[in-house]
């Protein structure tokens, strides 16, 4: 058994000193990870922080659709990535591949410096995956789920039943421990997803769109746990299409739009590079939002067509303000509401995937940094 | 832990947690028991007297018809049983804790194996259950102990084999619907065999069929063991069919199970 699996106390395991490196000499090998070779430890040059993930050139397609095509990026030990994309942009299929359920097509793809497709079994035993689709056992109760993921991992039986009670209280599910979890509401169900995630203390989580359909105040409790293994030296890597989500979480920040890193950076480099805020038109029809463009439409506007929502650039000033609201009525455009938003994730994004004219950047004129 | 006491021990994780789907979820159990214990029912009760007097006529000599057909119903309860299987298997991999399963460190198929292992659990406790009810109905065996033994594991052999079989038609199929008519072969097969009357009395191309498929060996070999009717090369075929279905079932299931889709 691994030296400390059995300590909730995951700081200790990690943050031993200051060291920020895999020690893989200490890596708990309950395994078959013995017989294979250790991995030497992938060390990005420029800053000497060991990378928990690698991806190069990741290619994936399904048939003759290209979900991926050809994507790099890379997660420093001990810090939160954020993958952030509209549905269907292939934030799941990454996590599918790092998480060894997909194989790639093409490119390299290293978790916890172990190649996901030539030693897919000691990548499994670093990592914990919360997928979008609960992943519990319906017709066993909150505890069997959790016995169940602690005997899978070889934990011992006084271990597994010791971290299963921890994991119950600290997620608020002791009421519910001897209920089915067909029984359980969505939060409920969600938390003890995350639980059995954590029950052998993985070095690094995937975590697919963790808050996507949970109440504020669920979503929060989530948060609140992401923050928690992370300073604990948890590696984590989400999907999520919330923007605030990645700015609330995000060390770094990843925008995946139509099979390309689109931009790379931490969410304050990201929201530099939409300078101003906007004012946001909303109106009543397809019709008079067509109107709008006509007159409107210079300067960057863009209609959004689904919310029947336009976004005009602003700095923000009085002055521009009522020249825009001036140019309104003197066209009498028929305007449901307006309102005045400043910069965010949300003008990275419609930048960068929102229209046709999307600039596929790649990641390295993106942002200067040797990633 | 050498990778073949984890084996081991995930195999048994997993028969636990099969075991526990059973008895919160017993529909598929039952419904397995009981199918059996209906035919030996309506066979003897209904169609008793008529068959009795038409295997007379051939000549076979064994008795009385329940002492016959006690040997087929046995064979056709491990048909029910990996049926059952089938559905369980495809109901299971629609479950989103199988993605989970698959992204851990855990001997691969021990998933399977569990299932395998709870279903031939299940599938000896409704063997008993039919011999018993046979008995009640007047089944009388001329077995010695050593011949139950050899019985049961004939048993057990084929429970093994038609239920590898069962769970890859379980992951072959979409939906569990689709399983479930897939895992009518094992059901209705038996029907096509000498469970029911002697294969001698069917007509031309059914008898060949009859003859040859694997069923028909397996209850000869039964019959022989249980109410003393000659065995000749039955065994033999019995092993070897028994042993081919569980390599290509256990084969198949395996490789589908590698290439499930993530979701």
């Amino acid at each position: 058994m691994g030296l400390n699996s059995l300590d909730f106390d995951v700081a200790s395991r990690f943050n031993n000193g200051s060291v920020t490196q895999l020690n893989h000499d200490e890596t708990p090998t309950e395994t078959p990870a013995n017989s294979v070779r250790r991995p030497v430890p992938s060390v990005a040059a420029s800053t000497g922080t060991t990378l928990a993930i690698e991806v190069l050139g990741l290619r994936k397609s399904f048939g003759n659709q290209v979900v991926l095509d050809g994507i790099n990026f890379s997660v420093a030990e001990g810090t939160v990535f954020a993958l952030l994309g509209p549905n269907g942009s292939g934030k799941t299929t990454t996590v599918q591949i790092l998480s060894t359920l997909l194989p790639a097509d093409g490119g390299l793809v290293r978790v916890a410096g172990y190649d996901v497709a030539r030693q897919p079994d000691p990548v499994r035993h670093t990592i914990g995956v919360t997928g979008q689709f609960s992943a519990v056992d319906n017709l066993l109760t909150g505890t069997e789920n959790l016995l169940l993921i602690a005997d899978l991992a070889h934990l011992d039986r006084t271990a597994g039943r010791r971290r299963t009670t921890e994991l119950l209280e600290r997620f608020d599910l002791v009421a519910a421990a001897d209920k089915t979890a067909a029984t359980y509401s969505g939060g409920m169900r969600r938390r003890l997803d995350l639980a059995m995630t954590l029950i052998a203390e993985p070095r690094i989580i995937f975590l697919d769109e963790p808050t996507t359909g949970l109440d504020p105040r669920s979503r929060h409790t989530t948060w609140k746990i992401v923050r928690e293994l992370t300073a604990a030296g948890v590696t984590i890597f989400l999907t999520t299409q919330q923007l605030e989500e990645a700015d609330q979480l995000a060390d770094r920040v990843a925008v995946l739009d139509g099979g390309h890193i689109v931009a790379e950076g931490t969410p304050t480099e990201l929201k530099r590079r939409v300078p101003g805020g906007r004012v946001e038109l909303r109106f009543a029809d397809p019709a008079a939002l067509a109107a709008a463009t006509e007159v409107l439409g210079r300067n960057g506007t863009k209609p959004d067509l689904n919310s029947l929502v336009m976004r005009v650039p602003t700095d923000g000033a009085v002055t521009s303000l009522r020249a825009l609201l001036g140019r309104i009525e003197d066209c009498s455009l028929p305007v449901e509401s307006v309102s005045v938003r400043m910069a965010d994730l949300d003008d990275v994004f419609f930048a960068l995937t929102g229209s046709a004219d999307t600039v596929h950047d790649s990641p390295a004129t993106t942002d200067g940094e040797g990633l | 832990m050498s990778s073949v006491s984890y084996a081991v021990r995930d195999s048994t994780t997993m028969l636990r947690r099969d075991f526990r789907h059973s008895l919160r979820y017993p529909a598929m159990t039952i419904s397995g028991m009981a199918v059996p214990i209906v035919f030996l029912l309506l066979f003897v009760g209904v169609f008793g007297n008529t068959l009795r007097a038409g295997i007379a006529a051939t000549g076979s000599g064994v008795g009385s018809y329940t002492n016959y057909l006690t040997p087929g119903i046995i064979v056709m309860t491990a048909g029910a049983a990996a049926a059952a299987t089938a559905v369980n298997v495809c109901t299971d991999m629609t479950e989103g804790i199988i993605a989970r399963f698959r992204t851990m460190a855990i001997t691969r198929t021990a998933v399977l194996t569990g299932q395998v292992l709870g279903s031939l659990i299940r599938t000896m406790v409704s063997g008993v259950l039919v011999v018993a009810v046979a008995a009640a109905l007047g089944f009388r065996s001329t077995a010695t102990p050593i011949e139950w033994v050899a019985a049961a594991g004939v048993f057990a052999m084929l429970t093994v084999a038609l239920t590898w079989l069962t769970v890859a038609f379980g992951l072959v199929a979409k939906t569990p619907a689709g399983a479930s008519s897939l895992s009518l072969l094992p059901e209705f097969l038996p029907f096509v065999s000498s469970t029911f009357v002697p294969a001698a009395s069917m007509p031309a191309g059914v008898r060949w069929f009859a003859a040859h498929q694997p069923f028909t060996p397996i209850i000869e070999t039964l019959r022989g063991l249980l109410i003393g009717t000659p065995i000749g090369d039955n065994a033999a075929l019995t092993i070897a069919w028994c042993a081919a279905m569980t390599i290509v079932g256990y084969l198949w299931a395996r490789s589908r199970y590698d290439r499930l889709p993530a979701r």
